[in-house]
């Protein structure tokens, strides 16, 4: 159960954070997770939204640099240790995390983490079989 | 004033024997330029087919000018005037459309040309008793085996350091004791900066002069060269289409540079309508090499804007002496001495998918030493989200530029739109360098 990460290039330069979400936040796109990737001269902002699809689109319309990934959302206990749990499952099985970050706002009793798996898919069915918790899409907009 | 000559009768001869030995040589040259496929069709459209054509040097007007361009059309043999049996060197340099130019010599051309660089040198006053460090690059650029030549001709010791590593150069100079150094006025001041850091001061070391070239420079650049070191420093000029440098060198009297006129008739027009200009008027400079046989290049427009003094010497040298380069005539840009036009860069980023349409070329100057950093937009529609993908970008950039151009950039990635869009050529360029 993949959900879609929008990432969006970020050039270096005061003010462009704030452009990027105030567009969203006139279109009453709300971010769930977020994270911000840096070099000396750019970065790449990643984030988790109620609407990928829309939020795309939006940017598209105001020549934002974007691009749409997959990626897995993961219930984590927040309980010493239950991210070092979750991660042991998948390094078991080698699967690849190439980066991931929280939500920000908590839904449950439990932490909700995204991740960016390099075989998103495999990621899944290992999850599940551990007994993981994946949230899906509509789970996503529900929120 | 210590003045010294390599060959005194020909630095001196009289101006009228100057003139006739000229035209001897160019009528010969017009001999080898009819046997290449590119002069041969261009001098029969301009009513020369053989040297008997050219009656006095006044008929060097009738030739049409020779250009970078026809350079590269003619690549790769088309100005080749002899038999590849009897070439023994290339030069060559990057092309802004790809295509390189190529520069070739025989063996008596070399003779001839190293002839020159020895002139050069013994009119600085530097001999055998003196070790040189050849800081100029080695390999395609002629810089740096120029010089090399000249000085083993002259019994220089030469060290064939080449450019670059400071701490390396350093360490030469003071056990070698050098009294020489060939290099571009951005990297001795680099290395002046640079001293500290290896606890070594001009005092601790033996040089004496440098011959200084490559890089366009103020007197008072040189003035504070000379101060900072307690050297002489001597300019010098060249271009690898006349052989390389040497084509004119400054004499003791460090009064502008010398032109070897036996060996290079220097014309100095007007830009804009090809007109010969009178004496002592700034124009572009334009040269044809009497000493290269294996490939004649005749009036070739060098860009460059300089102007001669009328007055003589008091070396007593009769070549006449040209200023400075005051400037050129086109885009050419010169970074830490490697000349690139902004077509070369261009090029370069169009061939890449991932980069937008603008981009925008930023000179700055850190320590003496020339940065470039190049801006270009993104790709939309190529973007994947991935920090590797666009790390990736950028080393393939600098890569691929660093092929064409040689020169390491600072690659800064933009979004599409972000950088100003290009009406002009000026805008492309952002030449933030104070002048040296």
């Amino acid at each position: 159960m993949k959900i879609k990460q929008i990432s969006v290039f970020l050039e270096n330069r005061k003010g462009r954070l704030y452009e990027i979400c105030s567009l969203l936040g006139e279109a009453g796109i709300n971010i769930r997770a977020l994270t911000i990737a840096e070099t000396e001269t750019f970065g790449v902002l990643r984030m988790v939204v109620d609407k990928p699809a829309q939020a795309a689109e939006l940017f598209r319309k105001h020549h934002v640099t974007v691009n749409q990934t997959d990626v897995v959302a993961v219930e984590v206990p927040d309980t010493p240790g239950g991210l070092a749990n979750v991660l042991k499952i998948l390094s078991d099985q080698n699967v690849n995390v190439e980066y991931m970050y929280g939500f920000v706002k908590k839904f449950s009793e439990k932490a909700l983490l995204v991740f960016r798996f390099d075989d998103p898919a495999r990621a899944h069915q290992v999850l599940m079989a551990a007994g993981v918790t994946v949230i899906g899409e509509k789970d996503i907009t529900g929120l | 004033m210590d003045i010294r000559f390599w060959n005194q009768e020909i630095e001196t001869l009289a101006q009228k024997d100057l003139r006739q030995l000229q035209l001897t040589r160019l009528r010969e040259l017009i001999g080898y330029a009819m046997k290449t496929p590119f002069y041969h069709k261009r001098l029969k459209k301009a009513g020369i087919s053989s040297p008997e054509d050219i009656q006095d040097l006044e008929d060097l007007q009738k030739i049409p000018f020779t250009v970078k361009d026809d350079l590269r059309q003619a690549f790769p043999k088309g100005l080749l005037a002899v038999d590849m049996e009897q070439v023994v060197r290339i030069h060559s340099s990057s092309g802004t459309t790809g295509i390189p130019t190529v520069i070739y010599y025989t063996a008596k051309d070399l003779d001839r040309w190293t002839d020159l660089l020895a002139r050069g040198i013994v009119a600085t006053g530097a001999g055998p008793a003196d070790v040189f460090q050849n800081m100029m690059s080695y390999g395609l650029f002629t810089g740096g085996l120029g010089l090399h030549y000249g000085a083993e001709r002259v019994g220089l010791t030469v060290i064939p350091v080449g450019g670059g590593n400071t701490q390396r150069q350093l360490q030469l100079m003071r056990d070698f004791k050098t009294s020489v150094l060939h290099i571009t006025p951005s990297y001795l001041l680099h290395i002046h900066q640079r001293m500290p850091e290896f606890r070594i001061s001009p005092a601790d070391l033996n040089l004496k002069k440098a011959w200084m070239g490559a890089e366009p420079h103020s007197e008072n650049t040189r003035l504070k060269l000379q101060e900072l070191y307690g050297i002489d420093i001597y300019n010098s000029y060249g271009l690898s289409e006349m052989n390389g440098p040497g084509v004119a060198f400054e004499c003791a009297y460090k009064k502008d540079l010398h032109v070897w006129e036996d060996g290079y008739i220097i014309e100095i027009i007007d830009p804009a309508t090809g007109k010969v200009l009178p004496e002592g008027q700034e124009g572009e400079v334009v040269f044809t090499n009497l000493i290269r046989h294996a490939m004649p290049l005749l009036r070739y427009r060098t860009r460059d804007l300089a102007f001669l003094h009328p007055e003589p010497c008091p070396c007593g040298r009769t070549g006449r002496r040209m200023s400075r380069i005051t400037g050129r005539t086109d885009d050419m840009m010169i970074i830490n001495g490697v000349n690139v036009f902004p077509s070369q860069i261009e090029e370069i980023l169009m061939s890449i998918p991932e980069v937008g349409n603008n981009y925008q070329i930023h000179l700055t100057r850190k320590e003496g030493l020339d940065r470039l950093a190049v801006k270009v937009e993104i790709y939309s529609k190529l973007f994947t989200g991935d920090l590797s993908q666009l790390d990736a970008l950028k080393a393939k950039i600098n890569d691929k530029l660093r092929a064409s151009i040689t020169i390491n950039s600072r690659i800064e990635l933009h979004e599409p739109g972000a950088l100003p869009a290009f009406e002009g050529k000026a805008k492309r360029v952002v030449d933030e360098r104070d002048k040296l």
